[in-house]
């Protein structure tokens, strides 16, 4: 249940590639969904332009250990500047996009 | 015949926390392999007895364990941790691994979310520590984001299925209002754990009062009452219940009090073991006392603990100094203790924990405490009541000689009784009193009770000087109790009087003795008198027989020179007559005249 870099070819002129990390517990249902919602918002918003990587807690826990994983799903924004860190099955988009700078980017 | 087999029932299997009065009170402490909430309000040492329990395991026996701080950060605990003697840096090296679980408040929050991913990590941590111990500490913090209480139900049965999977001796704490006294939410959990301990913090008489207690305990006994706490050096003790049975040798051994006739007021000392009471208004010498038993106490090479309340050490040794005993070489030399306590703000719980700490420590074999009525002053009376009478009888139980004074207001022993009550328990009971009396006060010592001995009903006075202090008989004259001043005059008067009865004596004996040898003298001199006139008698008789003999022996020779015929000397007829001789008849006739008259 590991993905990993699903890297989209982006126009780099425009915007800056958002880089972000997706700690999930196997296959629990709120990581299971916060998997599809994140996909669903990335498709929406970032029309490719983004960098995604899965890490499966359960598979490495130890990385997810020094990475500060509390809660799963957990998601992290890596970059740009600031970084952010948002929790849970993601479901509720406009707190996602906040959080991920996306706010208003809205076509 | 259907016979089932008697099985002895299996105790259940605990694991020590190490932490002071809760193994005592819970049996052997926590069930080992299951999970113990821990309830209570902020600040009532949840989070200290979780990280406690762990520590002790560590440095104890070596077991790992893992701290999962969800509300407090995990440079945070170990700034708290520090106030105490853990070590805990060098533990949490290797066998103590805390997890900063705390959520920060910049993280958003967009649905659901569950915890299977940190019990993932956590599985694995245990696996690479081999712990066998898992706090998680303040878990409502993390599961009240979830805004769901049947959301916040479901992880929480998923930590018990995780903790029973993984064989782990948890403990989980959670907040708890004090004022409602159940968690919100996870009422529930109490059922779900087998042990649950709450914790309280409440002001009794303006003191903070920290109290724990068992309220369940799946499988096992469990003494069910509130237990004081406190936060000490090594974290939090708990004053244990004392065993419901009284088991205290009973010793023949005497003790010296350090007053020799104070010792033989008692019938030979103090009994090893047993606790006396001195009482006294304030003045009294109570310290002196106690002083002077302790620097004996030293003298015999017993270690001794010296525990005052609002006076410094220093103070107590240079005012006792004064009257000849002398603390300083031994506190010098590491005999003798010396712990002075402050009473404000302080309940008498956490005193008696200190005192427990300091027997601990320094093992005496002697003690005094002057004066544990200061324990009565915060905190409210029935709690130092009780925490004097535990006293007490922890000393017993240490079998430690220990002499307590009690401050009285007041100068009779039988209303007052003492505030604490301790002198029912005490075994030994002095009275110490003013007594007021031409411009004077002097002091009187005077045994109450002495359990199991002789003792005198004597009322004796307590005099100090440079030597120490000392008794001396009083004087009673005419109904009245003579002391001091008054005791002095007495004596001297009598000493006076004596001397007199003495000359007077003398006097009459030499007066005596004179009279006698006078008479003596007399009758020596009547004996001589006597003597003399026997004499005198004696020669005049023999004179006068020769003068008898010489004057019949001159006649016999005159008639032989006469020539005359030798008559029988005793012929009267030779001798003549006054009167002319007359003749026969005439005289005849006149012999017939009479008898003519008569015809």
């Amino acid at each position: 249940m590991r993905r990993k870099q699903i890297v989209q070819p982006s126009d780099p002129a425009a915007v800056a590639t958002v880089v972000m990390r997706l700690y999930v517990a196997g296959g629990a249902p709120n990581s299971v969904q916060a998997i599809a919602n994140l996909e669903a918002i990335c498709q929406q918003h970032l029309k490719g332009n983004y960098q995604l990587e899965i890490v499966d807690v359960f598979e490495q826990p130890l990385r997810a250990l020094a990475d500060g994983v509390i809660v799963t799903p957990s998601l992290t924004k890596l970059s740009p500047l600031p970084a952010a860190q948002v929790v849970g099955n993601l479901s509720d988009q406009s707190k996602v996009l906040l959080a991920l700078g996306l706010q208003g980017k809205t076509p | 015949m259907n016979e089932t087999k008697r099985v002895d029932p299996q105790p259940l299997a605990k694991i020590a926390t190490g932490i002071e009065g809760f193994d005592d009170l819970s049996g052997g402490g926590l069930p080992r392999n299951r999970t113990t909430l821990v309830m209570g309000g902020p600040g009532s040492g949840k989070t200290v007895f979780s990280l406690q329990a762990l520590v002790n395991a560590a440095r104890q026996r070596g077991e790992s364990g893992i701290f999962v701080a969800f509300e407090e950060r995990g440079r945070e605990i170990m700034a708290n941790a520090a106030t105490f003697d853990w070590g805990l840096p060098a533990l949490a090296e290797k066998q103590l691994y805390i997890l900063d679980a705390h959520l920060s408040p910049t993280v958003v929050q967009s649905g659901e979310f569950d915890l299977s991913g940190i019990l993932a990590i956590l599985k694995a941590k245990q696996e690479a520590m081999h712990a066998g111990w898992i706090v998680f500490d303040g878990i409502d913090v993390l599961l009240t984001l979830l805004r769901d209480p049947i959301v916040e139900m479901r992880e929480i049965y998923r930590i018990r299925d995780w903790l029973a999977d993984n064989e782990l001796t948890a403990i989980i704490t959670a907040k708890m209002d004090s004022q409602t006294s159940a968690v919100v939410n996870y009422g529930f959990m109490q059922f779900m754990v087998d042990c649950v301990i709450r914790f309280d913090r409440r002001l009794e008489y303006g003191v903070p009062a920290h109290r724990l207690q068992v309220t369940k305990y799946r499988g096992s006994d469990f003494a069910s009452g509130e237990f004081p706490l406190s936060f000490g050096r090594s974290g939090i003790e708990v004053a244990a219940p004392e065993p419901p049975e009284i088991i205290h040798e009973a010793s023949t051994e005497r003790v010296s009090a350090g007053i020799e006739r104070f010792d033989a007021m008692l019938g030979g000392g103090l009994f090893r073991g047993s606790s006396t009471l001195i009482t006294g208004a304030p003045g009294t010498s109570k310290t002196t006392l106690i002083g002077k038993f302790a620097e004996t106490a030293c003298q015999r090479g017993e270690r001794t603990l010296f525990v005052s309340f609002d006076e410094g050490a220093d103070q107590i040794m240079r005012n006792l100094s004064s009257v000849g005993i002398d603390l300083q070489a031994h506190v010098r030399s590491g005999l003798l203790r010396m712990y002075s306590g402050r009473t404000e703000a302080r309940s008498a719980e956490e005193h008696l924990i200190k005192l427990r700490a300091l027997i601990r420590d320094h093992q005496p074999r002697c003690m005094v405490i002057d004066p544990l009525s200061a324990m009565a002053k915060a905190g409210g009376i029935s709690a130092a009541r009780a925490v004097a009478n535990r006293l007490i009888h922890l000393m017993k139980d240490s079998k430690i000689t220990v002499v307590i004074s009690a401050l009285i207001e007041g100068n009779d022993p039988q209303t007052e009784a003492t505030d604490l009550q301790i002198s029912t328990i005490a075994d030994t009971w002095i009275h110490l009193s003013y007594l007021v009396c031409s411009g004077e006060r002097n002091r009187a010592l005077t045994i109450v009770k002495s359990r199991g001995t002789w003792h005198s009903n004597q009322v004796r006075e307590l005099v100090l000087s440079e030597a120490g202090p000392m008794l001396t008989d009083v004087y009673s004259a005419g109904g009245e109790v003579l002391m001091g001043t008054l005791r002095w005059e007495k004596e001297a008067e009598e000493n006076a009087r004596q001397r007199q009865r003495q000359a007077e004596f003398e006097h009459k004996q030499r007066e005596l003795e004179f009279a006698e040898a006078d008479t003596r003298a007399r009758i020596k001199a009547l004996e001589l008198d006597l003597q003399r006139q026997q004499a005198e008698l004696a020669l005049y008789t023999l004179d006068g027989e020769a003068r008898v003999l010489s004057s019949s022996e001159r006649e016999h020779e005159l008639r032989r020179m006469r020539g005359a015929d030798l008559v029988t000397r005793t012929e009267p007829a030779a001798i003549p007559s006054r009167g002319p001789v007359k003749p026969r008849d005439a005289s005849g006739s006149g012999t017939r005249k009479k008898a003519s008259q008569g015809e």
